[in-house]
């Protein structure tokens, strides 16, 4: 047994870290969430050089062939830095979607170009993971859809969604098919882009029938994805109180000197040591473990979306005033930890989902 | 990353499988529980087991052959692989007290040859009951103030003060104790480590009723207590070090994973046999809320450890991670009590409840006890200010200006 990360996913951490450390900084999330894209074009290429949109998908069609631990690793440094480039969506889901599906045609078409950073993809898996609401569904008829599909991760730029219908499949939408509108969703979150879309009888591909189990796959994938990003976002957060502790004085002291202070410090950083066995185990599990990784994944996410929110306010509340204004940026971190809190099932969902699942054996 | 066992692990696992399987029937039936509630002399299947156990390597494992134990090289992931078992087939572990927990691995790190030789033995074969003399009435969280003083008279110490919050000092045949024998150096330097037997002469226990309404420690009045200052451990003044190496140790041994599960799976029977109205409380959302946000932190606990063991294996040192067990665990075994008595509603407020539906009836006892560890062994403040300045660099409380 060894529950460690890899020489290898430790040097992949690394290059993250040194890349996003050199490439990304407050100024450049300023303008990216400014001008509404959502994607930092340089950051892009620089992240495509390091392999980042293909890391899950195969050697064959141009990718990393990686794990899906490997792209946590990502994922808690990209969020580490507040990286305003699509991941989660364009990198993770869609990826996985059509390596798991059934239609090679599309992934001939699509994975290369996905690998080279050429296209990006949107993914609206959200009635599968949160539930439906009034008003919203997509239903397929032949090869077209109809319908409202809501919260398209990545959606903003995409060249194609891959869009969830009511009976569990997945299908492939080109942005420009006809009888679909797209409309820009504004969320907290300026570093990530969403959108909803409207179909009418449009046409789309099949990727994944309704009882193949992808879907599945991408909902466990996408939570154990957010939970990292989470988890990174936070011990950012907590680094940036500290630090802003250890400088800021009051009473001739500098603050972090002082209990109330220093405790609020302890239970982040205790809080945030216990989620790394969690998102790791998760992330194994769906590289290893089939049968456990729908319910880690699910308990992952909900307890670190809590652990999360608490580090999210205790560390602006270090910060004082300063922690609510906009001069230290501190609440792009906030917001990220808030969206992923909302996003493919709330910490409340989950944890009815493991309730109905032990109740129903 | 690899959660499954390498073939040395596998080879080992078995073995253990087989012990369990071939002994299971020996154990002792009464768990260690009632004694950390209600401390008393170990029964003879107790120490049956324990001696079994330590000769066959799967308690106290590390202990070199010529102290008695079983000289296995450390492997934490076997240590691990013991807990698992023995924790699937519901059999309790090794002992672990405040002798054998603390008191031997600093013996071993920090004791002469003949003390090792003396002491370890017996006290990991559960025939020997150590207590701990650390607090004072006026020495808590600020351990280093302490004022027990052991005055030189010829060859030996005496030694007269208070300690207090003494768990076991009542039954025990030997306590560790922390006493001022160098009353001009500075604070932390005039600490020595000295044990004795507790029925040397110008001893006085008295027990201090408790909240949950056993004496599970004591007042110890020490009125020229004579030692020789050949019972100094670690060398004259150096006390404080010593006592800083055995509190490594008990933070680890007061809040463990195997500790919290055994509570989680309880309620988690609980939670779906019991109703209320004929609906199972576990169909109450509320209730399930509330148990899969603690089954979380259980699993966390769990993986922690995993993290814990690898780093250790591979020689890293935990700092941070390590640092954090006792406050997360401590906390988290009260919160589940509280879910479990709260689930029994008007039922919950049994106490002292019908010893063969055990655990059920003594949630209050364990409710308690776990507030009592919450405070014990290091508060939770004192394990945030650890956590701060030794895990996160803060800057430490600077002392209040004189006059």
């Amino acid at each position: 047994m060894d529950f460690s990360l890899s020489d290898e996913q430790v040097m992949i951490q690394d290059s993250f870290r040194g890349l996003l450390s050199r490439d990304v900084s407050l100024d450049l999330i300023r303008d990216v969430v400014a001008a509404g894209t959502a994607c930092d074009a340089n950051l892009w290429s620089a992240l495509t050089e390091l392999g980042m949109p293909g890391l899950l998908i195969t050697e064959d069609f141009g990718g990393a062939g990686l794990g899906l631990l490997e792209a946590t690793v990502a994922a808690e440094e990209l969020a580490r830095a507040m990286a305003p480039v699509p991941f989660v969506g364009s990198a993770v889901l869609a990826p996985l979607a059509l390596a798991h599906g059934e239609n090679d045609e599309l992934k001939s078409a699509w994975l290369p170009r996905l690998a080279a950073g050429e296209v990006r993809l949107g993914a609206a898996i959200t009635e599968a993971a949160s539930g439906a609401r009034k008003g919203t569904g997509v239903t397929a008829d032949g090869g077209a859809l109809s319908g409202q599909a809501r919260f398209v991760l990545d959606g903003g730029g995409a060249a194609a969604f891959l869009v969830g219908d009511q009976s569990g499949g997945l299908h492939l939408v080109e942005a420009g098919a006809v009888g679909l509108e797209s409309t820009l969703f504004p969320t907290i979150d300026g570093t990530r882009s969403v959108i909803d879309i409207q179909l009418e009888k449009t046409p789309a591909q099949l990727v994944a029938g309704g009882n193949s189990g992808v879907r599945q796959r991408l909902i466990d994938a996408g939570r154990i994805i957010l939970a990292a990003e989470t988890l990174g976002a936070g011990a950012e957060m907590l680094r940036r109180a500290v630090d802003y502790a250890g400088e800021r004085k009051q009473f001739e002291r500098v603050i972090g000197s002082f209990q109330a202070v220093k405790h609020m410090c302890a239970e982040m950083a205790a809080e945030l040591e216990l989620c790394r066995g969690l998102v790791w185990h998760a992330a194994y599990a769906f590289d290893h473990l089939p049968d456990e990784v729908t319910e880690a994944a699910a308990m992952t996410k909900s307890h670190v979306d809590d652990v999360g929110r608490f580090v999210a306010r205790t560390a602006t509340e270090v910060h004082g005033g300063m922690g609510f204004t906009d001069l230290m940026g501190l609440h792009y971190w906030f917001k990220r930890i808030g969206f992923n809190r909302a996003a493919l099932g709330t910490p409340d969902r989950l944890r009815g989902e493991m309730a109905m699942r032990l109740l129903t054996g | 990353m690899d959660l499954r066992d390498r073939e040395e692990h596998r080879i080992f696992r078995a073995e253990v499988q087989d012990f369990v399987a071939e002994c299971a029937p020996r154990a002792p039936k009464e768990r260690m529980f009632s004694y950390r509630i209600e401390p008393k002399k170990f029964a003879d299947d107790v120490k049956a087991w324990q001696r079994l156990l330590v000769e066959r390597g799967y308690a106290c494992r590390e202990v070199p052959k010529e102290y008695g134990g079983f000289g296995a090289e450390s492997d934490h992931l076997k240590s691990r692989i013991i807990a698992e078992e023995f924790f699937a087939a519901d059999l309790p572990q090794g002992l672990m007290n405040q002798g054998i927990s603390m008191f031997v691995p600093t013996l071993l790190a920090e004791g002469t040859e003949e003390q090792k030789k003396t002491w370890i033995e017996p006290t990991i074969k559960g025939d020997l009951i150590w207590c701990q003399g650390y607090s004072e009435p006026g020495a808590g969280s600020d351990l280093a103030s302490l004022k027990t003083r052991g005055d030189e008279d010829g060859a030996d110490f005496l030694i007269n003060g208070q300690k207090i919050w003494t768990s076991w000092a009542h039954v025990a045949d030997m306590i560790f104790c922390l006493v001022r024998t160098e009353p001009d150096a500075p604070k932390h330097k005039g600490i020595s480590y000295i044990i004795f037997p507790m029925n040397t002469p110008g001893i006085d226990i008295r027990p201090l009723q408790t909240m949950t309404g056993h004496p599970s420690f004591n007042e110890v009045f020490f009125t020229d207590v004579r030692v020789p200052q050949a019972n100094v451990v670690g060398g004259r003044g150096n006390g404080w070090a010593v006592a800083n190496n055995t509190l490594v140790h008990e933070r680890g041994f007061l809040a463990n994973a195997n500790l919290s599960q055994e509570r989680l799976n309880r309620i988690e029977k609980l939670l779906l046999d019991e109703t209320v109205d004929g609906r199972r409380l576990m169909e109450d959302r509320a209730f399930s809320d509330r148990y899969f946000r603690l089954k979380a932190r259980v699993h966390a606990m769990h993986l922690h450890e995993m993290r814990l063991a690898s780093m250790m294996q591979k020689g890293e040192k935990p700092g941070l991670a390590g640092m954090v067990c006792k406050w997360i665990g401590c906390e988290l075994n009260f919160e589940l009590d509280t879910l479990a008595i709260d689930a029994f509603g008007e039922m919950g407020v049994m106490f002292d409840g019908i010893p063969d539906i055990m655990l059920d009836g003594v949630w209050q006892q364990l409710s308690m006890y776990d507030l009592g560890l919450i405070i014990g062994g290091g508060t939770a403040q004192i394990q945030k200010n650890i956590i701060a300045e030794r895990g996160l660099g803060m800057p430490r409380e600077p002392k209040p200006a004189a006059g």
